[in-house]
């Protein structure tokens, strides 16, 4: 009896240290923001807004925290009542619907949900739910997601990550760069694919390094410093001198790695050189490749607030500003012409960028 | 099996009920340490409760962590550990949907493509776990660092598979990736419930009947006689003729099976391809259904039903503005306090029976008679 008895206690403790694993970090204030707030003078109508955020939530310093900006920056400026709620792991389509459904229950209308994850909830909801005005960021597929009361925004991130590819090729000395991409999911390969093209047009025959931090589902390699920090390392001591993060949080110990090996580091999403989180390693950061998520969300709100919701996909890419490559810290002063040369070549379609290999 | 006295009922019982009210004191403390109010959260538990699509979406998160666990419970009996019931669902799930979604099925008869694809996703969760069961019996691998290394090895495998150029379709505009989809003769229909906007998996039926199968084989007979006998005393089945490598790998095996059948209801009924939002870690929740549920094909039910409608309660708490996080705290303080309390409850019952033999044989002297 003796063994069965620390058979089942380690059991238990294993069952139980397995759950808590796939929990990870999250910030807890995100579920209790909902409550109601003053409607501004400024504001023309009054809306509830929903958003549905994608795993992570508010506090991932990544994706859904660029929503959340652009979600604080509509409230504070039109006074709105927002309501935000937040996938989990190990969810089914059920529960992305079924908070969708809550949303507009509770009378949200317009609701934006964060991430391509949502797209057959969207979908649905949006079709049994007419009235309703709905955002979905990062998808647009026929007959999934699309529809009359459903705007998608979508980000060429190619085109901006083959701007820092050109940026990465022409401040090379060695003329091999690296790319760590958080996981391994389509998404992450239109930054890669992007990455190396723009490499490749400026140095032919440069080396791309490519390595992915995980494999779905394990969605860890978007928030695990070490594992970015080893596989920066490895480039690093395989020839790199330039390193592209993108992946999510992982991209510090990216940047780590580049700072006590004493080479460069490239960001994404947002400006990263001044992210306060970053201030330790922002020297060695050169550019950052900006998805403009915030942009997307306020002006999808305040396009609402107007009364002027306009249905079907609204690309952000270049040209329209939705992706682009920072110059914080002035490290690429230098070749910042050439660069836009390339951007005006891209915006032109001169060049063009593809999404897939 | 023992009498059912209520005596015997009511220590059953209180295992469990102990370890849900204890759970329930400990999240109210955590709450109110967080500044919430803890009946904020049983009203909206309560207005969760009373929501068809809730109840309908508890039920069916409740027949995938049931099938779970009862992969698990298979191989618990035998004191085997089968922590891979993850990894094993999970390729089963992407093959047998590859396969369903394959476009020659079509032409096929609508109960021969359903019956293929659940074939199929047990013959491949078979597979994975006979190769942690192989390991055991030929190498002496313990099958709980195997079965875990299986489910890394699984997730790249997956991954690898899951793409364009192999069993996943890529659709222009979408960031998802995953296998075509099953067209409707290959679909398990659901039924419609008044009032929800989701049905009830058609395969609720697969769960009931693998449930009775467990709880037939393991207690009607002789394979499952022998497999608990393994289970209780190696060494005792040993003597009695038993071949504890077979036992290994059959027990292996069948667990495997039903690991293969864990994605199926979410696969035939909902999703009907293997993509990217495939849901992951039903194999882990299972272990602590099969642990709350005491491996009892009842008990595991119940648990599976407790699991599944707080998992589906999160979205009504994050609603009602308290954190949704208090869901896994409650699982949690649940799965541990229900171990303590069965093993409290265990030893009481020894006492009382060695207790009940000595009056009975009329010999028994108290501490006290001993010392005077």
């Amino acid at each position: 009896m003796r063994r069965t008895r620390g058979v089942r206690l380690a059991a238990g403790l294993l069952a139980l240290g397995l759950g808590l694993a796939g929990c990870g970090s999250k910030n807890n204030d995100s579920g209790s923001s909902g409550g109601t707030t003053t409607a501004g003078s400024a504001a023309a109508a009054n809306l509830k807004i929903g958003l549905a955020y994608d795993i992570g939530g508010r506090g991932d310093q990544s994706f859904n925290d660029s929503a959340a900006r652009g979600l604080d920056k509509a409230k504070s400026e039109f006074g709105f009542e927002v309501k935000e709620l937040e996938a989990a792991a190990g969810e089914t389509e059920a529960q992305k619907e079924d908070r969708l459904r809550q949303l507009v229950e509770g009378g949200y209308n317009p609701v934006i949900a964060v991430g391509f994850a949502y797209a057959e909830s969207v979908g649905k909801v949006a079709g049994d739910t007419p009235d309703v005005q709905f955002a979905i960021i990062d998808d647009a597929t026929d007959g999934v997601d699309v529809g009359k009361n459903i705007a998608n925004l979508t980000f060429a991130e190619n085109e901006g990550s083959y701007l820092v590819g050109a940026a990465a090729a022409l401040k090379s000395k060695t003329g091999n760069v690296g790319f760590v991409g958080g996981v391994n999911t389509p998404l992450i390969q239109k930054f890669e694919v992007g990455f190396t093209m723009g490499v490749k047009a400026v140095k032919a025959d440069a080396t791309v390094q490519v390595k992915y931090l995980t494999q779905p589902p394990d969605y860890t390699g978007f928030n695990d410093p070490a594992k970015g920090e080893t596989a920066a390392k490895g480039m690093f001591d395989a020839g790199a001198d330039i390193v592209y993060a993108a992946a999510g949080g992982s991209g510090n110990g990216v940047f780590k790695a580049a700072k006590a090996n004493t080479k460069l580091g490239i960001g994404v999403d947002s400006d990263q050189y001044n992210q306060p989180a970053l201030a330790d390693v922002k020297d060695v950061i050169i550019t950052s490749m900006i998805k403009k998520v915030d942009v997307a969300v306020y002006d999808f709100i305040s396009s609402v607030k107007n009364g002027k919701f306009v249905a079907g996909q609204k690309v952000y890419d270049l040209k329209a500003g939705g992706v682009d490559y920072a110059t914080s810290g002035g490290k690429i002063d230098d070749i910042k012409a050439k660069l836009d040369d390339y951007k005006q070549k891209i915006i032109s379609g001169e060049i063009k960028v593809p999404e897939k290999k | 099996m023992r009498s059912l006295t209520p005596r015997s009922v009511l220590l059953g019982l209180i295992a469990p009920v102990g370890a849900l009210v204890f759970a329930a004191a400990v999240s109210a403390v955590i709450l109110l340490a967080t500044g919430h109010d803890p009946f904020d959260t049983v009203d909206a538990m309560a207005t969760a409760a009373q929501r068809p699509r809730t109840l309908v979406n508890s039920l069916n998160t409740a027949t995938s962590y049931y099938l779970s666990a009862v992969a698990v419970a298979i191989g618990f009996r035998m004191k085997l550990f089968n922590i891979g019931v993850d990894g094993q669902y999970r390729f089963a799930a992407l093959l047998a949907a590859g396969l369903a979604g394959a476009a020659f099925m079509d032409s096929l008869p609508s109960f021969v493509r359903v019956a293929l694809t659940i074939l199929a996703a047990m013959l491949v969760g078979a597979a994975w776990a006979g190769l942690a069961a192989l390991l055991k019996v030929t190498r002496g691998v313990s099958e709980v660092i195997s079965t875990i290394m299986l489910n890394a090895i699984a997730t790249y495998l997956v991954s690898y598979l899951n793409s364009p150029e192999r069993l996943a379709v890529s659709t222009a505009g979408s960031n998802n990736i995953g296998t075509p989809k099953i067209t409707e003769g290959g679909r398990v229909p659901g039924f419609e419930i008044e009032g929800s906007s989701s049905k009830v998996f058609g395969l609720v039926f697969l769960a009931v009947l693998v449930g009775f199968l467990y709880w037939f084989v393991l207690s009607r007979t002789r394979f499952g006689f022998e497999l608990k006998a393994t289970g209780l005393s190696e060494s005792a089945a040993v003597a009695s003729g038993v071949s504890v490598k077979k036992m290994v790998i059959v027990s292996m095996l069948l667990s495997g099976a039903v690991a293969g059948l864990v994605g199926m209801p979410e696969l035939l009924g909902s999703s009907y391809s293997y993509s990217l939002n495939f849901p992951v870690g039903v194999g882990f929740i299972g272990i602590a259904v099969a642990l709350l549920g005491r491996n009892h094909p009842i008990g595991m039910a119940i648990a599976a039903l407790l699991w599944g409608f707080l998992f589906n309660t999160a979205n009504s708490l994050d609603t009602a503005g308290v954190p949704r996080e208090i869901v896994d705290i409650m699982q949690g303080v649940i799965v541990l306090s229900v171990v303590v309390a069965y093993e409290l409850v265990r030893r009481y019952r020894v006492r009382a029976e060695q207790r009940a033999v000595g009056h009975a044989l009329g010999r028994t002297k108290t501490a006290e008679e001993v010392t005077a």
